[in-house]
């Protein structure tokens, strides 16, 4: 499949309605085990063609600057841009009404059968999966430092101080980030070109 | 993880609500990156549930399909049942997704302007370095049992190599950790 060609750059159709956009973000939620941004990649811009590949990387870049989820703030947005505040909250009702069903319904089921030994197991070595898959993905950004307008020695500096400070330290995050988080975006500010 | 096992009072969920609330402004990078934070404040300064409890509501997340934002829920579920689910999912996502409309809509026309990129310049490796202490504090439970390490750390090591290599699903190591961990390898 030629993905490149596949991505029309101008202009995709959008959704048709509200209740689309709900269907739609249903749909790549329930197809998001460990994490919805892959699929929502494939099915927003491969498939539905609702936006193109650059489009799709500035929301996702504005979403990363933004507090909360990255792909509840990119379904906010993309809801947003096509039908406002009602097209905002069915992308997002789409993205957690049944997915929350499920999960709770698991959550249930697991204080059922917790005595269970395989049962515990299974979610032992699921668990430490997931704890790998965040380093893993802490492991991909951290290549981003090296780019990163600080320079990579300030960039790598900054974020180690946050690993000793929160893991470690066990400092409230609040403190980090409103504490650290000042003093890294001054010295941002001071590197970047006016 | 069981029925929960304190009762909450009023004042007690309005005050995790709230705690929450806040989180939700600090959730820079998702709300993965303040997992510690619900740590400190769920399981070490509140004690409403075990370090293993902790754990397991964010495997049960990411085993589930759907956004991770999910196990803010059932950390909720498990403390107070559909009360507390209800604090802290509407605590998390209520502030950043007012913020999200309003500031998207502001920043998209400022992109490139200095403040805005000094933000963005500034936070990365701030959100880079949370990521790696939420690794780190989801990891220590599995790590520090020596009776289970050798699998667990192996299962770490192979998630991390599975998704830094190849585009594999993430879906298949959470099967392949439920298998090893039914096998009671891990």
């Amino acid at each position: 499949m030629t993905t490149e060609e596949s991505t029309p750059p101008v202009p995709v159709p959008g959704p048709r309605s509200s209740a689309d956009l709900f269907v739609t973000f249903t749909r790549l939620a329930l197809q998001g085990f460990g994490g919805v941004l892959a699929v929502a990649q494939r099915e927003l811009v491969e498939y539905r063609r609702w936006l193109t590949r650059e489009q799709f990387v500035e929301m996702l870049a504005i979403s990363q600057v933004l507090p909360g989820p990255n792909i509840v703030n990119l379904s906010l947005m993309l809801g947003d841009r096509y039908f406002g505040l009602r097209g905002a909250a069915s992308a997002l009702a789409g993205l957690l009404a049944v997915p929350l069903v499920i999960v709770l319904a698991l959550a249930t089921a697991y204080a059922e059968f917790a005595s269970v030994p395989v049962v515990a197991g299974a979610l032992r070595g699921m668990g430490a999966v997931a704890a790998g898959l965040v380093i893993s993905t802490a492991v991909k950004l951290f290549g981003t430092l090296r780019t990163n307008r600080m320079g990579p020695l300030l960039g790598i500096g900054f974020a180690a101080l946050t690993f000793v400070m929160i893991a470690w330290l066990r400092w409230p995050l609040a403190t980090v980030v409103v504490g650290l988080g000042t003093v890294a975006v001054a010295v941002a500010w001071r590197k970047e070109v006016p | 993880m069981t029925t929960p096992q304190v009762a909450l009072t009023g004042a007690e969920l309005l005050g995790l609500f709230a705690h929450f609330l806040v989180l939700s402004l600090l959730a820079v990078g998702g709300a993965i990156t303040t997992a510690p934070d619900m740590h400190r404040y769920m399981v070490g300064e509140h004690h409403w549930i075990t370090d293993a409890q902790f754990t397991t509501s964010i495997a049960i997340a990411q085993a589930a399909p759907g956004p991770n934002v999910l196990f803010v829920a059932v950390l909720g579920w498990n403390v107070a049942g559909p009360l507390g689910a209800l604090a802290t999912m509407s605590g998390i996502l209520l502030p950043s997704t007012a913020l999200s409309i309003y500031a998207s809509r502001w920043g998209t026309a400022r992109r490139e302007t200095r403040a805005v990129r000094a933000f963005t310049t500034g936070l990365t490796p701030l959100t880079i370095g949370l990521l790696c202490a939420t690794g780190w504090i989801l990891a220590e439970p599995y790590v520090g049992e020596p009776s289970h390490r050798v699998g667990a750390v192996g299962l770490i090591l192979a998630s991390v190599a599975g998704m830094v290599r190849t585009r594999m699903s993430p879906m298949w190591l959470v099967g392949l950790g439920a298998v090893v961990g039914a096998l009671g390898w891990a």
